[in-house]
């Protein structure tokens, strides 16, 4: 198991570093960072100019500008940024402990309450809850995440005021005051900044997973081993969590790993209506400025983190999928 | 005895032959959800293309009536310096359709071609073009959307956005045809085929891509739904369409600070995004159960 998984980190490395030349160039072709500079009145001294030229190492083809960085970046040296004073190592990585916070839970949160209502509306097929769920989930699953977002913010701006508390925080991943809080304040404080954006992460990922998880659970039902066990004698609780529920949660497990692209995505949105200072901001301050290595180096890690959920969703595979056994 | 009784027997009980295009519209009649959401999905577009022929007011218009609530002058309401917000819709829900009807139309054409070329090719040549598909499956499509739209490619036209979004949707589609074409490669009809002289790319052109259309179509569908979401959420972060011109994501970002006093200006543009995905989705749906029943209809 251990060899299989460093073979295929192994095998991830040039998809990385071609993803991450075509990230860079599209970023370095696609605008001009010193194009304030220039267009600024009055305008910049031609010096000034050059001198940024030189820093930002523009002059350069883009191959050669793209090596300089990926040599760098492997060095633990994420270039320089348009901002003179902006560490973008530094920054990637205290944005990363900022948004994966919410990415993880929110991706809990989504596969808990997915499976639970997957597997309920299999059992109960054509119920009442089973049409209830999924036409919440079709629901879910045609709003846009900025909008379940703000709505959310807006009932809870509207619960605080009529309350006079600030049960739900709105603004930000962390209060004002939070280096001055104990440790389990600190703890508490971050709990309840995460609630709300946490949830409208959630919903779209649960509506599509909880589709998954009840098509998987249908199929596994209607099987002949599990008519086999019933017939066997086999009570009824046990022939679903171990023969059922075991085999069904193989496909969503495939599909969540798929989808962790789209949820760094949405993650980027969901922070940007929350205010929250991370990865979603420096993507977007980064974006503003034609910042290409910050951008190249957020791009980076973004695909690494898609890499790793799905070596983690590979291993995962095999424990619940015995006929699977990467050796 | 009447003629009847002299009529050969086979033709007493032969069934009208019904081709292939009748039993999947057949089908897709008999799901209800499905056929209620492509008449309100007509009435959409009907609203966005003929309402503004009909309607008073035009998208740009400017009249004296400055932030009021639905009334029936104004029935999605007005906003602060006095646009009109239903003609704003119906040119948002325009704007929204054609980029997403655009994605859509490149994602599925790009997506389906290189699907079926990779599938029937097998071997190096898959394997090439699926490490392709990965690499562009590795980018969030949004971060790489918003940081090529930023600057504002092709002058932020309608169109652009479309190309970008549908340049990162087609691995999406290629990976669905793709599947297909491995299992229909197999089939006796293929080899038939090139017995017959056919090469690689007329069997793809007119025998994959034909037998694979159900899933296409199918993909397709949901595709549109998903370009809707997109382009939302490009102009939802200031990427996507520009002011003078507006589109439903663009109105619901705009607006997003009157959510608490002005309502109206919020929610119309966003439950006509959620309308359109909605149903889509659920068209999309029914054409999955009309193309393969099996698939489906799990019997008990």
């Amino acid at each position: 198991m251990f060899a299989y998984v460093v073979r295929r980190l192994l095998a991830a490395i040039p998809v990385l570093i071609v993803a991450s030349f075509i990230a860079y160039a599209l970023v370095a072709l696609s605008g001009d960072p010193l194009e304030p500079l220039k267009i600024r009145n009055p305008p910049a001294p031609q010096r000034t100019i050059d001198l940024e030229t030189a820093r930002l190492g523009l002059d350069e083809n883009i191959f050669v500008r793209y090596w300089h960085w990926l040599t760098g970046v492997l060095q633990g040296n994420f270039g320089e940024s348009v901002q003179s004073n902006y560490d973008i190592g530094e920054n990637l990585a205290r944005s990363t402990v900022v948004t994966l916070r919410l990415v993880v839970v929110a991706m809990l949160l989504a596969l808990i309450l997915a499976v639970i209502t997957g597997v309920l509306s299999a059992v109960r097929q054509y119920s009442k809850f089973d049409y209830a769920t999924t036409f919440l989930g079709f629901v879910f699953l045609a709003m846009p995440s900025f909008w379940i977002a703000i709505v959310l913010k807006d009932l809870a701006v509207r619960y605080n005021k009529a309350t006079g508390t600030t049960v739900f925080y709105t603004i930000g991943e962390k209060s004002q005051n939070y280096d001055s809080l104990s440790p389990f304040g600190k703890f508490g404080d971050l709990a309840g900044h995460l609630i709300l954006p946490t949830i409208a992460l959630a919903l779209i990922s649960y509506a599509a997973w909880s589709r998954y998880q009840r098509a998987a659970m249908l199929e596994v039902l209607n099987s002949d081993y599990v008519r086999l066990a019933r017939a066997k004698g086999l009570a009824w609780r046990q022939v679903l969590t171990r023969h059922v529920l075991r085999t069904a949660l193989i496909p969503l497990v495939t599909v969540t790993a798929l989808d962790i692209a789209a949820i760094l995505g949405g993650a980027v949105i969901t922070e940007t209506v929350f205010n929250w200072n991370g990865l979603g901001r420096m993507l977007l301050t980064g974006v503003g400025r034609a910042d290409t290595n910050a951008v190249a180096g957020w791009l980076l890690l973004a695909g690494l983190v898609v890499i790793i959920f799905n070596v983690i969703a590979d291993v995962l595979y095999a424990v619940l999928d015995p006929r699977i056994r990467h050796e | 005895m009447s003629d009847t009784a002299a009529r050969p027997v086979t033709e007493t009980f032969a069934v009208r032959e019904r081709k292939q295009s009748e039993l999947v519209f057949r089908r897709f009649l008999r799901h209800r959800a499905a056929v209620t959401s492509l008449l309100l999905f007509v009435l959409v577009v009907l609203f966005a293309y003929v309402g503004p022929l009909l309607w008073k007011y035009s998208y740009t218009d400017i009249t004296d009536d400055l932030s009021r609530s639905p009334s029936l002058t104004h029935p999605f309401g007005t906003d602060l310096i006095g646009h009109d917000t239903m003609a704003q819709v119906m040119r948002g829900t325009q704007q929204s359709l054609k980029i997403a009807l655009a994605i859509a139309l490149i994602g599925t054409v790009l997506g389906a071609l290189w699907g079926a070329i990779a599938g029937l090719y097998r071997g190096r040549l898959d394997f090439l073009m699926m490490r392709i598909v990965d690499i562009v499956l590795t980018l969030p499509t949004i971060a790489v959307a918003a940081a090529v739209a930023a600057q504002g490619v092709g002058g932020s036209q309608w169109w652009s956005i479309a190309v970008i979004l549908g340049a990162l949707t087609w691995p999406y589609v290629s990976r669905v045809v793709r599947g297909v074409v491995l299992s229909l490669r197999e089939q006796e009809f293929i080899e038939a085929a090139r017995a017959l002289g056919a090469g690689n790319p007329r069997i793809i052109l007119r025998h994959l891509l034909p037998n694979a259309l159900g899933a296409i179509i199918v993909v397709a569908t949901l595709t549109i739904a998903t370009g809707i979401l997109g382009e939302a959420a490009l102009s939802f972060l200031g990427v996507g369409v520009q002011a003078p011109d507006t589109s439903l994501g663009l109105l619901v970002s705009i607006n997003r600070d009157a959510v608490n006093t002005r309502p109206w200006l919020f929610y119309f543009p966003g439950l006509f995004i959620i309308l359109i995905a909605l149903t889509i989705n659920f068209v999309g749906d029914g054409l999955r159960d009309a193309f393969d029943p099996k698939q489906t209809r799990v019997r008990q």
